[in-house]
Formats: C-alpha cells, sequence, structure tokens
C-alpha cells in the first residue's frame, strides 16, 4: 500500500489572496460549485439504519425532502452538512415511531414548505397541481370543439357552394357563352 | 489587437443583421427583387464577421491573453489546449458569442441552401432571422461584451470551473445551442408566413428539414449533457429536473411536436394555424431557456452567471419577440386558410394526439419549472418542485403517449381503421404481455409499474419494428422480395422506425436504472473487497497522480465476474490549485447495456477510503435511445423528397411551355 499525499499546490494559493476580492463576489458561485463537486457523499455508511424497512422508508423520504442551501437537491442526493443533519433528523424521527405523514408535518413545521420537493394540493399551489389535467381536458375538449364546428362547417360550406353571386353568375354566364362561340370552330 | 479586430467585427455583425433585418423586407413590399436578394450577401457577410468575431475570442482563449478579463476570469495557461478552446463557450460572455455565431450559421446556410424558396419567403424570414440577431448582438455588446480589456494585466488566469473541464463541454453546449438556434428558423419562416399571410404544404417542406435539423441536435445536446451529469457529479443521476435542464427539455417537447404536425401539414395540408403556432411557441421556448439559464433567475446547476442589468435584457428581448410573434399570430393566423379535413381515428388524429399529449407535457414541465419564481415574486413565500412532484404529473402522460405510439404509422390518411391497426398490432401486444410475465415471474423486488412499463417499452419497440415489416410485406412474401421492398421504402419510413425505437429503448434504460439499480456505501481500506450485483470488486491501491493542473487521487480497483477478472477501474478525485476546487471522476465498466460506477469519497485518517459503488442495469439504453432518434431524424433528413426539394409548379408549367 502506497501512502495516500493530500495534493497541495503553493502558488495557487498566494493567487487566491491576491485575488480573495474578487473571489468573494463570486462565492456564492464558487460555494454551490463546491457543493457540487466537494467529493464526499450524500448517506454517509455511519448514518444508515439498522432495520431494512425504516431504512428503506428513509431513503424514500429523503428523496422528496429538499436540502435547503443546496440548488434543487434532495438530501438523499446532497452531501451539505445540513443535508446529514436532515436525514438523521429523518431517521431519528423514524426510529421515535413517527409515521410518513407525522415526519413531513414535523419538517414543514420546523422548515417550512420550501422544505417539500412535491409541493403540497393547497389553495396556493391549486394552479400547479390542476395544470396538466386542465391542460389536457381543455385541449381535448377544444379539438372536439374545433372538429364540430369544422365537419358542420364543411357540410355548411358544402350546402352553401351551389348558390353563386349574381357577379359570379353573370361571369359563369360570360364565359359560357364565350365558349359556346368558340365551339363551332 | 485581436481582441480589437474581435469585437469591431461583432459590431460590423449588428451593423450587417440591422440591414437584414429591413431591407428584404421592404424589398418584399415593394417586390424588388434586388432588395430581397440584399437578405442573401447580408446573411452571408454576417457568418463570415461573426465567424470572425469568434474566431478572435478562440484565439486570445488559446494564447492565453490574460489582458482580455473573459480570458483572465475563465482560463489558466496550463491548461490542456482543448479547455483553452472550449472554455471558450465555458461562461456567459463566450457562450452567447457562441449562440450569435450559431445563429449567423443557421442564417447563411439558409441563404446557400435556400435558392429553391420562393424570393419573398427568403427575404422575410432571413429578415426575421435579422431581427432575433440584432438583438442579441446589442445584448452582447451592451451587457457581456467578452473582449473588454484589464487596465493591469494579471499573470495567470483565474482557470475554468474544474466541473467543467471535460470533453462534455466540447459537444454539450454547441450540439444544444445548435438545436435552440436552429429552431430560430422554423421561427422566422413562421413569421415571414404570418406577414405573407400564406403557407402551403410546400411551406412545410421547407420548414421540416431545418426542424428536424435543430431537433436532431437538441436530443443529442440533451442526451450528452444527461450523460455528463451522470459521470461527471458523482452520484451516478443523470436526470435532476433542475430548472436548466427543464429549460432544455420544454423546446425539445414543443420542438418534437413542431416536428409531428409540420408531418400533418406537409402531407395533407392541414393544421397549418396550429403548426405555425408550435413553431412561434418552440423558438420562444428556446429564448426563455437562454433567459433562464444566461440570466441567472435559477440560480442551479448550470447557471454560473448572474447579473440582473443581463437579465433585464434579456427579459425585454423575451417580451418584444414572444410578445410581439403572438400578437402578429392574433392578428393574422385567420388569414391563413385551413385545410383538408380528417376523422379523429385516422394518421393525422394520431398525430394530433402526440401533439395534445406533447404540449401538455411541456406545459407541465413549464410550470413546474415557474410556478416556485411567480409565486416568489407575488406572494414572497418560497416552494420546491422537484423530481417528485414531475413523476407524478409528467410521466403519467407518457402512458397514452407511447400505448397510441404504434398505431400511429400504422392508421391511414384521412380516415383510418383502428381495428385493422390492432389486428396487425396482435405480434407486439403479444411480445409485450409475455416480456411483464417473464418480469413478473423471474424479478425480484422493485415497484409493480416496472414490468408494465417494460411491456410498454416492448410494445413500441415492436410496434415500430410492425409498420416496416407490414410496408416491406414481410412473413407474407418471399424473403428476397420482402427485403428488395424494405430497401425501397422511403427513408422517412426508417427514420420513423428508428426514431420510435429509439423511445422504447430509453424507456426501457430508464425503467431498469431507477428500479433495479443497486448502490453500495462502505470505507474500503487497500485489499478490501465490495461484492455488488455478483461483481467482486477488490481495491488494490490508492495512488498520487500530476495532472497538466491538478492533482488526483487515485484508487484501483480489480473487478471480477464469479472469480474471473474482467477488468479495471481507477477512479479518482482531482483537486484544482487555481480555484481550490476538487472533481470526482467516477469510473464506469460497461457490461453490456449495464454499468458498474464507482466514485471515491473522503479518505480517512487509518488510510481507508470512503467508496460509493452502483450497479446500473442497462442504463447505458438511456442515452443509446436519443442516439436512435437522433439517428432516425438523419434518415428522415436524407430522405428523397426533401433532397429534391418542394416542388415547383412554376418551373413545370415552365417545363410544359419549352415542351410544345
Amino acid at each position: 500500500m502506497r501512502a495516500i499525499i493530500q495534493g497541495s499546490s503553493p502558488p495557487g494559493r498566494a493567487r487566491l489572496r491576491v485575488w480573495g476580492k474578487s473571489l468573494r463576489i463570486v462565492s456564492a458561485v464558487l460555494y454551490f460549485a463546491l457543493a457540487i463537486a466537494s467529493p464526499t457523499f450524500a448517506v454517509q455508511p455511519d448514518e444508515v439504519m439498522k432495520d431494512p424497512a425504516k431504512e428503506a422508508r428513509a431513503r424514500e423520504l429523503s428523496r422528496e425532502l429538499r436540502c435547503m442551501v443546496c440548488q434543487n437537491q434532495s438530501i438523499d442526493d446532497s452531501e451539505a452538512p445540513l443535508a446529514r443533519d436532515l436525514r438523521l433528523l429523518v431517521r431519528e424521527r423514524i426510529a421515535a415511531g413517527d409515521s410518513n405523514k407525522q415526519v413531513i408535518d414535523f419538517l414543514v413545521a420546523r422548515y417550512g414548505e420550501y422544505v417539500l420537493l412535491k409541493p403540497r394540493f393547497e389553495p396556493q399551489t391549486l394552479l400547479l397541481w390542476l395544470l396538466t389535467p386542465l391542460a389536457l381536458g381543455g385541449g381535448a375538449l377544444g379539438l372536439w370543439w374545433q372538429y364540430r364546428r369544422r365537419r358542420f362547417g364543411a357540410e355548411a360550406a358544402a350546402g352553401e357552394r351551389l348558390e353563386l353571386t349574381a357577379e359570379e353568375q353573370a361571369r359563369l354566364e360570360k364565359l359560357l357563352a364565350a365558349q359556346s362561340v368558340e365551339k363551332p370552330n | 489587437m485581436i481582441a480589437e479586430i474581435g469585437h469591431y467585427a461583432l459590431v460590423l455583425a449588428l451593423a450587417l443583421a440591422l440591414v437584414q433585418s429591413t431591407v428584404p423586407m421592404v424589398g418584399a413590399r415593394l417586390h424588388d427583387p434586388v432588395l430581397m436578394n440584399v437578405a442573401r450577401s447580408t446573411a452571408l457577410a454576417q457568418l463570415l464577421f461573426v465567424g470572425l468575431s469568434f474566431l478572435a475570442l478562440v484565439l486570445l482563449y488559446v494564447t492565453s491573453d490574460f489582458s482580455v478579463a473573459n480570458v483572465y476570469e475563465n482560463s489558466h495557461s496550463l491548461k490542456p489546449l482543448i479547455y483553452k478552446i472550449t472554455g471558450v463557450w465555458g461562461n456567459h460572455e463566450g457562450s452567447m458569442l457562441l449562440w450569435v455565431s450559431i445563429l449567423a450559421l443557421f442564417g447563411g446556410l439558409v441563404a446557400i441552401f435556400g435558392r429553391n424558396l420562393p424570393l419573398t419567403l427568403r427575404a422575410n424570414a432571413l429578415a426575421v432571422q435579422g431581427w432575433v440577431a440584432t438583438a442579441f448582438y446589442l445584448f452582447i455588446l451592451l451587457t457581456s461584451n467578452p473582449f473588454l480589456r484589464l487596465a493591469n494585466p494579471p499573470m495567470e488566469g483565474r482557470d475554468l470551473n474544474p466541473v467543467l473541464q471535460d470533453p462534455g463541454l466540447a459537444i454539450h453546449p454547441p450540439m444544444l445551442y445548435l438545436g435552440y438556434v436552429g429552431f430560430s428558423i422554423s421561427f422566422s419562416f413562421a413569421i415571414a408566413a404570418l406577414i405573407e399571410g400564406r403557407i402551403d404544404a410546400a411551406w412545410a417542406r421547407w420548414v421540416r428539414p431545418w426542424t428536424l435539423v435543430a431537433w436532431m441536435f437538441l436530443t443529442l445536446g440533451i442526451a450528452m449533457g444527461s450523460y455528463w451529469a451522470y459521470y461527471e457529479l458523482g452520484w451516478g443521476g443523470w436526470w435532476f429536473w433542475d430548472p436548466v435542464e427543464n429549460a432544455s427539455l420544454m423546446p425539445w417537447l414543443a420542438g418534437t411536436a413542431l416536428l409531428h404536425s409540420a408531418v400533418v401539414m406537409e402531407k395533407r395540408n392541414a393544421l397549418k394555424v396550429w403548426t405555425v403556432l408550435l413553431a412561434i411557441l418552440t423558438f420562444s421556448l428556446s429564448l426563455l431557456g437562454t433567459f433562464l439559464v444566461r440570466s441567472g433567475v435559477l440560480t442551479s446547476v448550470h447557471a454560473f452567471a448572474t447579473d440582473p442589468t443581463r437579465g433585464v435584457f434579456i427579459l425585454m428581448i423575451l417580451c418584444i419577440f414572444i410578445g410581439g410573434s403572438l400578437s402578429l399570430y392574433a392578428w393574422r393566423a385567420s388569414s391563413l386558410k385551413q385545410g383538408g379535413l380528417f376523422a379523429p381515428i385516422s394518421r393525422e388524429g394520431a398525430l394530433v394526439l402526440n401533439n395534445l399529449l406533447l404540449t401538455t407535457a411541456c406545459a407541465t414541465v413549464f410550470i413546474g419549472t415557474l410556478y416556485p419564481l411567480g409565486l416568489e415574486v407575488l406572494t414572497g413565500e418560497r416552494i420546491s418542485v422537484g423530481a417528485p412532484f414531475f413523476n407524478l404529473t409528467f410521466a403519467p402522460l407518457f402512458v397514452p403517449l407511447l400505448l397510441a405510439l404504434p398505431f400511429g404509422p400504422l392508421l391511414a390518411w384521412k380516415r383510418g381503421d383502428l381495428l385493422g391497426a390492432a389486428q396487425r398490432l396482435y405480434a407486439a401486444g403479444i411480445t409485450a404481455l409475455v416480456a411483464v410475465a417473464v418480469l413478473w415471474a423471474w424479478v425480484r423486488g422493485g415497484s409493480a409499474f416496472a414490468p408494465l412499463a417494460i411491456g410498454l417499452a416492448v410494445f413500441v419497440i415492436v410496434g415500430s419494428l410492425t409498420d416496416i415489416a407490414e410496408r416491406s410485406m414481410l412473413f407474407r412474401m418471399p424473403l428476397g422480395i420482402a427485403l428488395r421492398r424494405a430497401r425501397g421504402l422511403p427513408r422517412a419510413a426508417w427514420g420513423t422506425m428508428f426514431a420510435h425505437l429509439g423511445v422504447g429503448a430509453a424507456l426501457i434504460g430508464i425503467v431498469c436504472e431507477s428500479t433495479w439499480n443497486t448502490e453500495l456505501i462502505s470505507t474500503l481500506k487497500p485489499g478490501d473487497v465490495a461484492k455488488i450485483a455478483g461483481y467482486e470488486l477488490k481495491l488494490d491501491d490508492l495512488g498520487q497522480r500530476q495532472g497538466p493542473n491538478f492533482g488526483e487521487m487515485v484508487a484501483r480497483f480489480t473487478v471480477s465476474e464469479s472469480g474471473k477478472v474482467i477488468g479495471t477501474m481507477t477512479p479518482s478525485k482531482r483537486s484544482f490549485a487555481a480555484r481550490a476546487m476538487s472533481t470526482t471522476e467516477a469510473a464506469l465498466l460497461s457490461r453490456g447495456f449495464s454499468q458498474l460506477y464507482i466514485s471515491l469519497g473522503d479518505t480517512a485518517a487509518s488510510g481507508a477510503i470512503a467508496v460509493r459503488i452502483y450497479h446500473k442495469p442497462m442504463v447505458l439504453l438511456i442515452w443509446l435511445g436519443p442516439l436512435l432518434m437522433a439517428f432516425g431524424g438523419l434518415l428522415s433528413l436524407s430522405d428523397r423528397r426533401l433532397r429534391v426539394g418542394a416542388p415547383k409548379p412554376a418551373r413545370a408549367a415552365r417545363a410544359l411551355q419549352a415542351a410544345e
């Protein structure tokens, strides 16, 4: 086995100090990049619960809970310290005998709706949840209406086609007259 | 000097775009062919100057000219050449320059290959293209100029974000932009058609190849991005329902719908008004995607740009183009004549159903992506919309879509025979049921839906093969004749088959990966063996390696299956000094379509290292599917009728005269 040498680069560090100010400006970006890049893991070996059924429940719940300091990551995916705290909290509640709903309620009471990756069906999320069925239903209804209108429209048009306006009638007669003159030739 | 040339070329391109956006349109009004032809020359000249500008930025990166702010911010003299070049679009300013370059490229291509277009249509479409170009040149020059100099040039650059130092960056953004921006062509043609108030089947035939090209690149771009995230981010996920991913998925869904409705328009001269609307919506969603990503309004995995002035500028572009085009649509759409009637059960009907489901899916992604933003702006309340929401709302839409998919190509135009199509799909249905039964009997664990979903995928795959088999009379004629018939089928039919096969393949991959994925999280010391899914992975040693601009710790695993060594895997952890950041480089080992995946975690004082090992069954199908889809697109693109071009009644008449 070879020894593990931690990589470091002094010149790089020195430059970082010089440009520290501009670095702070983009610290948010960096923080985030670090969060995704840092090679630590989400669920740590020491977090796993002994009872596989309970662990499975914990994993399932973790996937529906947001790591609030991360960008769109569930606590199951995130390696941020907060996500770890939340994972442990979820497991603690499960171990204490809470149902899934109780765990969720507990976390929402503590951290607000923001913690849920799947928003609850409530007045302010009405449109969010209902848009898909409404779009589908509305689209289908619109198509049906369009189809009916066009079918009847076509039938009506077929009826109308027999009648020419006075002007058209005159033109037609003129054309026919011209043709009948030509025909003998 | 190079920076100034690049900057100046960009200003010239803006001037040309201004000419292109006005003169040809005036020409079309006055029926003046000279003025209309200005569109062609300005589009080509614009391409030349943007190309020059882009080349200048590439040169600045290659020569590591840190007196240019953009190069200093995103490059490093020790970076390998490929990442110096790809770094050009690994940042906000450069990626916008790539955006306009691709826009100019498409404009140039229309100018070159659009000889058979009616002159007014070409002039108007290129003028619209000129408006878009003008808006984005102004955006770059006023808010995101990549050629700005620094007063005191530093000695060394700040380096590119290490996550982006990957071959993925060479392919993913250009592909994605070729897709996004490619839809500008169908948009320009749609606007031109609205301005002229005339649209016909020939229009659809001209627009379809451009849409197809854009769609192919977008498909590949999204798939590439997904694979990149899969191996680079180190947690083995391939789709995160991240707003930035959604931003690219929306134009893809709308573009897929557009491809299908354009078929109806081309063959049957129906659905004109809808097709025009879809063309507008698709590019509007591309613009929205650009806005979401580039303005930093959603800070997420990909958003490395945050600056409100830019956001407001793009928002203005967005409002002007989307608002303007939709107003024009509302005003002029009634002037477009409706064409061919069809019964609900017909090929057209099937394609309408496809459009209904795809646009609903698109609307779902749209609301899920923008709802949290809107709610926060309006009420200050913050909610999250993530994967569990989309799994519940988006995924079910694909069940009817995929169930109906094999029926589509088997139904006749105008009035189809559903029972006849169902009879021809017997084989596909039975195969699917057998697949479900076998999976139910053999496979343990996982959701009960998984075998059903795979059955659906099998139905799609065998169903799309059925169409070709039916059309070539396979099993009903001698094999030789059937093969000859198959070869004689239009390439578009083969394209349809491959694209639909791809859908089925991707579904199998998605279901298998998410259902039977196994994971092992553990700490290992050299010499330890980890067992997963019948494989044994022995950690041989841990070592240190020096790259050009990073140091890395490499773990070597020997992989064996039932005692036989089948390969080695070397996951690593890289640390980049310039940004004091590190990345995980996962190791992948493919067995058929399945993969073993290892990524490294922290080292403990005892010399042990945390590792995460996955076995991902059939995971490669997730990306093979889109490859097949794009291949289908390519075949369809090479179809004779598109190569030959649209029928030209005028020339036919002239030919008749000549014969007299």
